[in-house]
């Protein structure tokens, strides 16, 4: 088991005629994951290597049944592939594309909830099962299947993570990117209920960064629910408080959102904090008792 | 993006927010005329422009009572560097004046429009206790605060406003105005893509009108690309000459007051790898994403705007290859690094999509760069590297 994706994840690729689109479809299908159809606009009807390309994302579900969707369109149009995605009843929509405009995913994010849809990120690097299944950018050579979840706002943190795991000889149930954007779909308190509940994960590896409360609430879900262990890292600790302008963004955050305030949070509830970035791998194998 | 009071209230006053006639100068002489130019009797106030708040407290306003007392004011401060709690101690030079009529104050507010991040919604911020450190009145009296989400496939509704303008004490007659007010902020936040807007203070007038007395907007840079009214607005005398060129290069860079450069692929490796140089006993120079789909180009152009800053005495580069491989930035350091020569100790640490291609490349180039295991180990290289050359 594992949580979100699996073997028998069925992909649509959204943008699978733009050079990135096309470059990780490759990939994530000679990772093993069942890339079955893709999207673009004007090209359906024709193929990608063999994978048929359809018009909308409502026809490439007809055809294919694929139940989860990785977009790779350019910023100005993610949001309407989102939608899109969400509205031709694909279960569960990654997206990976970043620089999307705040107000855009304002709208995204009220509209998905009158959908089943997950979304994953946007400015994520993806999902992925080792041995499994891998929807995203992710080099997938680093990962080793086994039984450690992480969880991550940041994408090359979560290599970084993997990696430190990898070497140690610790493998890793199923691996999510967040996205480190201020309005995205899925949180970290979504993620660790799914490892919570999943008998395949053993213990679990949160990374967060400055800014937001969701860390802060993730933690107060761990202190109440969490049966597993969990290794952390905050990053962002050195930041400088930043050159403002205005004191609205200070306000609505209340406080929170502070490297100090976040590992705090997470301090109290029972979290094991990583000193350092190089350090998560054995920080887990700590918080493991191995 | 942000930008300066004058340009915020003309925008803001395209979409029917209520301002006082004013006039932007940048001469002491254009203060004098700008003051006969509006006319009345007075008096008028003259206000510094910079990206930064708290200009009262730091003298870059003034209530003048002639076009004399406003040139002989503006005298002072056109060329004078501003130091407030928002500029960092460099602070910021004055290049512009703005000069408005005055009006008669009956109260003063503050008023807020921004995203909560807790709810995905932009969201009203309100206080009674307008014109001081809104901060101050946040942590002091948070009961002072009021906050109202507007949902947006329903868009601002006038109730809120009656709703909010009780609360803070509006006297009913008033309400319509501040009703118009906020509706017409909403609607320029989301005409514009705005990420903050923010009227402090917001001035209810002795005659009972609602009026933005100053005002601050910022903009989602993501959605400068359907803005081309907004991205004329940048001011490039308010940006760091080296994040302006990082832009120009689509790299994210933020200068910092240390002497270690950092290049990073990715925001969270980034401040990460800050995080490490300061444990290992460094400080950071900079925050430095090249981002994932980085050519040999872009690492070479990230390479000079590091070393462009004098202040740094070593590089750190710490790479884990995603999307982004590693022979493409080993590429593109060796490039930066024949082309600059190599006058600063450079540690790379990189893992990830053709680690070994890119380790070749840089073995191969007989250039003298230090290579790290981890990022604990380039850490400790480059604070060890540049204390040795005597930083």
């Amino acid at each position: 088991m594992s949580i979100l994706v699996n073997k028998a994840t069925r992909v649509v690729t959204q943008g699978i005629t733009g050079a990135t689109g096309q470059f990780h479809t490759r990939t994530c299908r000679e990772y093993g994951t069942q890339m079955v159809a893709g999207v673009t606009p004007g090209k359906g009807g024709s193929d990608f290597e063999g994978i048929p390309i359809f018009d909308t994302v409502d026809e490439a579900r007809a055809a294919t049944d694929c139940n989860a969707s990785v977009i790779y369109v350019p910023p100005a149009f993610a949001a309407d592939a989102i939608m899109e995605a969400a509205d031709a009843g694909v279960e569960l929509v990654i997206c990976i594309t970043e620089g999307i405009p705040i107000l855009d995913m304002v709208r995204v994010k009220r509209f998905l909830a009158s959908t089943g849809a997950r979304l994953i990120g946007p400015n994520c690097p993806g999902v992925i099962t080792p041995g499994e299944c891998k929807i995203g950018i992710m080099p997938g050579y680093i990962h080793l299947p086994g039984r450690v979840g992480v969880v991550s706002r940041s994408g090359t943190l979560t290599y970084e993570a993997v990696h430190q795991l990898t070497q140690l000889g610790i493998g890793q149930s199923s691996c999510v990117g967040i996205g480190g954007d201020p309005v995205n779909g899925t949180s970290f308190l979504d993620v660790l209920e799914r490892f919570n509940a999943d008998p395949d994960t053993d213990a679990v590896i949160m990374i967060g960064e400055i800014g937001g409360s969701a860390e802060e609430e993730a933690a107060d879900y761990v202190r109440r629910e969490m049966k597993k262990p969990i290794a952390g890292f905050i990053a962002g600790q050195t930041a400088p408080k930043g050159k403002r302008m205005g004191h609205a963004g200070a306000i609505i955050s209340g406080g929170k959102g502070t490297a100090e305030a976040k590992i705090e949070a997470m301090l109290a509830a029972g979290i094991r904090m990583a000193p350092t970035p190089a350090e998560l791998g054995i920080t887990l194998r700590e918080a493991l008792g191995a | 993006m942000n930008i300066h009071e004058f340009q915020a209230k003309q925008v803001l006053a395209r979409y029917g927010v209520a301002t006082l006639r004013g006039e932007v100068a940048d001469t002491a002489g254009g203060v004098a005329e700008a003051i006969a130019k509006l006319g009345g009797t007075g008096p008028w106030v003259v206000k510094a422009q910079i990206h930064a708040g708290g200009r009262g407290k730091a003298g870059g306003v003034k209530l003048v009572k002639s076009a004399a007392e406003g040139r002989e004011y503006a005298d002072w401060l056109l060329g004078r560097t501003l130091v407030t709690h928002q500029t960092g101690p460099e602070g910021r030079v004055v290049r512009r004046c703005f000069v408005e009529e005055g009006c008669r104050i009956a109260r003063e507010l503050y008023l807020g429009l921004t995203l909560d991040r807790e709810t995905s919604l932009l969201t009203v911020i309100a206080s009674s206790e307008g014109g001081v450190d809104i901060e101050e009145v946040a942590t002091h009296t948070p009961e002072k605060i009021l906050r109202a989400a507007i949902l947006p496939e329903a868009g601002f509704q006038p109730f809120l406003a009656r709703k909010l303008g009780r609360q803070l004490g509006l006297p009913a007659a008033s309400l319509p105005s501040f009703g118009r007010f906020l509706g017409a902020l909403y609607e320029a936040t989301i005409a514009t893509d705005a990420a903050l807007v923010e009227i402090n203070p917001l001035v209810l007038t002795e005659d009972g009108q609602i009026l933005a007395l100053d005002a601050k907007m910022g903009f989602d840079d993501n959605a400068l690309f359907r803005h081309a009214d907004i991205r004329e607005l940048r001011d490039p005398n308010e940006e760091d000459p080296r994040e302006q060129q990082a832009q120009h290069f689509d790299l994210s860079y933020v200068a910092l007051d240390g002497s270690i450069g950092c290049m990073v692929n990715g925001a969270g490796l980034a401040m990460a790898t800050m995080d490490i140089v300061k444990y290992a006993g460094g400080e950071p120079a900079n925050f430095l994403d090249v981002g994932g789909g980085a050519d040999a180009k872009k690492v070479a152009a990230a390479f000079r705007i590091i070393l462009s800053d004098a202040a740094v005495k070593g590089v750190f580069v710490n790479i884990f290859g995603g999307i982004m491989r590693c022979d493409v930035l080993a590429e593109g350091v060796v490039v930066a690094a024949r082309e600059l020569g190599l006058k600063v100790p450079v540690v790379v640490r990189m893992e990830g999509t053709n680690v070994e291609l890119g380790r070749k490349i840089l073995a191969e180039s007989g250039l003298d760069i230090i290579t790290a295991s981890d990022m604990l180990d380039g850490a400790r290289k480059v604070v060890a590297a540049t204390q040795g050359a005597g930083a």
